[in-house]
């Protein structure tokens, strides 16, 4: 275990506040420009940072992380890049805040999965999330990161029967990523009504904090949401503030969300 | 005999590299498909479709014009161009609805690259009356319109995929995608035997009646098994159903051929058996085109149906443990060998058959005189004429100028 993940859950948890885990894509607009908006997450008070890194075929993400990942392709993203120019940049600006890999697990093949555990835990990454491995598909990869000191986060998903939930939950590295709706990533006006009761299965279960992810754009979502996790992640929305009108937006976000999860 | 060594493994290739949220799905339609291989009932539910509806067996017909003209092996072609729709495609799509309605399942959607996948896909939907949605590449929509006007004429919803290289790869992208939001009610119907487990396993299992056919025909027409097999490979699903059957024949040749495009050394292909590398890819881990980085790239064919980035990893598994071997044929030589065939035999081949017959020449020859040698004519090139008329028709045959 990274022991920084624990950590900032700990501190959220003593300030009586769920935390925030943030996205944006890593090279949107560009490496350097991208490292202004992973600051600007933390500014506005994120307590996690996931890094984004782009596939040229994300599954399961929805038209506005497709766009960013397009855009980081043009601008010469690749994951050696984002561990060389970006994440030691985040790392230097906010040294507290731990940093997670969000990217689909063929582009952690190709640079190799014990390399990059080994750079990514040099550069000062805590954990790693990969959509398209499920568990059925990564014991192996989780041993070679528990070996580098790299969290592996699963998922959960709103079609994982409560067994399988409550088994994903108990082996779970990091915290457990609840995915909230069946769908792909994307904001939602509506979370759907059995969201509350599913996290509360989980966190049962759960020797790790559960946060809830996919879908969440707003305070109010954030609010009722901190109720049943011990966070939310936040994506697509901070994604399009941040193409739209610029790291000062992300950040605005950021705080909107944070006073959501104060209790 | 086969070539799964665990459970939707094949060697180092298969699996199940999907979003948790099809997980559950792929475990149910791992159990179903289990539950219907025994029941005997839906084997012959099945069988009486094929052969009421597409028309199965498909017929083995000997080629003799173009065993003259190559000078080496008897030449037979197992006439998949003759199955309803036009190609192998609805093998699979009569099974897969089928199962589907087992499963109460009350939508169906697709993607489609030739859009013969579409098409035996809208065709099964409307023979078992479910709704159909068939996710196609923006550029596959311009290039193969026949296609797209049948599907719509069946009733299918055609959805236009604007993303990426707008082929067959971005289709299974957005097929996925839907799937994830619609899971509990919706089935997938992937085309080839590719994506996640179950599929290379239910794909091939439903593909493997032509090679099964082939057996039987072959025997009766010249007496004992083929001596070589060759089919096209885009995702894989014509060349394993008709070499599965034949897997465990040592003395049976098993030969892919896959697109060359531009040429294997302009990087505009869809060769991934034979420049590929490992790599996951819509669900399974096989052999894939893709740059050092992991970014898949962008495949290119003539034939929309070979324009794939990637393979089902049964298909990667023969080739890399030398089972079957591999061939490539460039878009150029698929043409000059779509009107060979049409000349000699009188068959309008899919270009992506094209491309195998491109490679018959060369190994009739190799098996020499008295050996047989089966085309696997996957499909007919109605869809194809405009591709293939917009460069021009060579002159007519035994006419004095
Ligand atoms: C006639 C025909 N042959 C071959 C293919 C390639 O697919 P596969 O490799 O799955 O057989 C297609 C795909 O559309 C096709 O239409």
């Amino acid at each position: 275990m990274s022991g920084e993940i624990a950590q900032a859950f700990a501190k959220a948890k003593a300030r009586g506040e769920g935390v925030l885990v943030a996205y944006a894509m890593a090279g949107d607009p560009d490496l350097a420009r991208s490292v202004d908006v992973f600051a600007a997450l933390v500014e506005g008070g994120a307590d996690i940072v996931e890094i984004g890194v782009a596939f040229s075929d994300p599954i399961a993400d929805g038209p506005v992380i497709q766009a960013a990942s397009e855009r980081a392709l043009k601008a010469g993203s690749t994951l050696k890049r984002v561990l060389e120019e970006v994440v030691p940049e985040v790392r230097k600006r906010c040294p507290q805040t731990p940093l997670v890999i969000m990217t689909y697990v063929n582009v952690i093949m190709a640079m190799g999965e014990e390399r990059f555990a080994k750079l990514a835990r040099e550069r000062g990454v805590s954990g790693a999330i990969l959509p398209d491995l499920p568990p059925e598909e990564s014991a192996g990869l989780r041993a070679t990161f528990d070996a580098a000191g790299v969290d592996l986060i699963p998922l959960c998903a709103p079609t994982t029967p409560k067994a399988r939930a409550e088994a994903i939950a108990r082996d779970a590295r990091g915290f457990v990523y609840c995915v909230s709706v069946s769908g792909v990533t994307g904001m939602r006006a509506e979370l759907p009504a059995d969201l509350s009761q599913r996290l509360d299965v989980v966190r049962k279960a759960s020797p790790v904090p559960v946060v809830a992810g996919f879908g969440i754009s707003t305070t109010e979502q954030a609010r009722t949401l901190s109720a049943h996790a011990d966070g939310v992640v936040v994506g697509s929305a901070l994604v399009r503030a941040a193409n739209a009108d610029g790291p000062s937006a992300a950040k605005a976000l950021c705080a909107d969300i944070k006073r959501g999860l104060k209790r | 005999m086969t070539t799964e060594t665990t459970v939707g493994r094949f060697g180092r290739y298969g699996g199940r590299y999907v979003p948790e949220t099809l997980v559950p799905a792929l475990l149910e339609l791992e159990e179903a498909y289990a539950k219907a291989s025994a029941d005997s009932s839906f084997g012959e539910e099945v069988a009486r479709v094929l052969k009421e509806f597409v028309g199965r067996p498909t017929v083995l017909t000997p080629a003799r014009r173009l065993t003259e003209a190559w000078g080496g092996a008897h030449v037979w072609l197992k006439r998949e161009d003759l199955a309803h729709t036009g190609a192998h495609k609805i093998n699979n799509t009569v099974g897969q609805v089928l199962l589907a309605k087992r499963m109460g399942k009350k939508r169906i959607i697709a993607e489609t690259g030739a859009g013969q996948h579409g098409v035996a896909t809208a065709t099964a939907c409307a023979l078992f009356g479910l709704p159909c949605e068939v996710y196609m590449g923006a550029l596959d929509v311009e290039r193969q319109s026949l296609n797209v006007f049948r599907m719509r004429a069946l009733g299918a919803v055609v959805k236009p995929v604007e993303s990426g290289s707008r082929t067959l790869k971005d289709a299974m992208n957005e097929a996925m995608r839907t799937w994830v939001s619609q899971v509990s009610d919706t089935h997938y119907v992937i085309g080839s035997a590719a994506g996640p487990h179950p599929y290379p396993t239910v794909v091939r299992d439903f593909q493997s009646v032509i090679g099964k056919e082939l057996r039987t025909q072959a025997q009766a027409a010249f007496g004992k098994l083929p001596d070589a097999i060759i089919a096209c490979v885009g995702g894989g699903s014509n060349a394993i159903g008709v070499l599965h059957p034949f897997i465990g024949d040592k003395d049976v040749r098993l030969v892919g051929v896959e697109a060359a495009g531009h040429g294997l050394e302009s990087g505009q292909h869809g060769a991934s058996l034979t420049l590929g590398t490992e790599g996951v890819l819509h669900g399974s881990r096989s052999l894939v085109l893709q740059d050092e980085h992991g970014q898949i790239q962008e495949a290119h064919s003539i034939s929309a149906g070979l324009d794939y980035p990637g393979v089902g990893p049964e298909l990667a598994h023969l080739a890399k443990t030398g089972r079957m071997e591999v061939r490539t044929a460039t878009d150029d030589e698929a043409l000059a060998a779509f009107y060979e065939v049409a000349r000699t035999e009188g068959i309008l081949p899919a270009l992506e058959t094209s491309h195998a017959f491109a490679r018959g020449r060369e190994l009739a020859r190799d098996l020499g005189k008295g050996k047989y040698l089966v085309i696997n004519c996957s499909g007919r090139g109605d869809k194809d004429v405009a591709t293939i008329s917009a460069r021009g028709v060579p002159p007519p045959v035994g006419v004095k100028s």
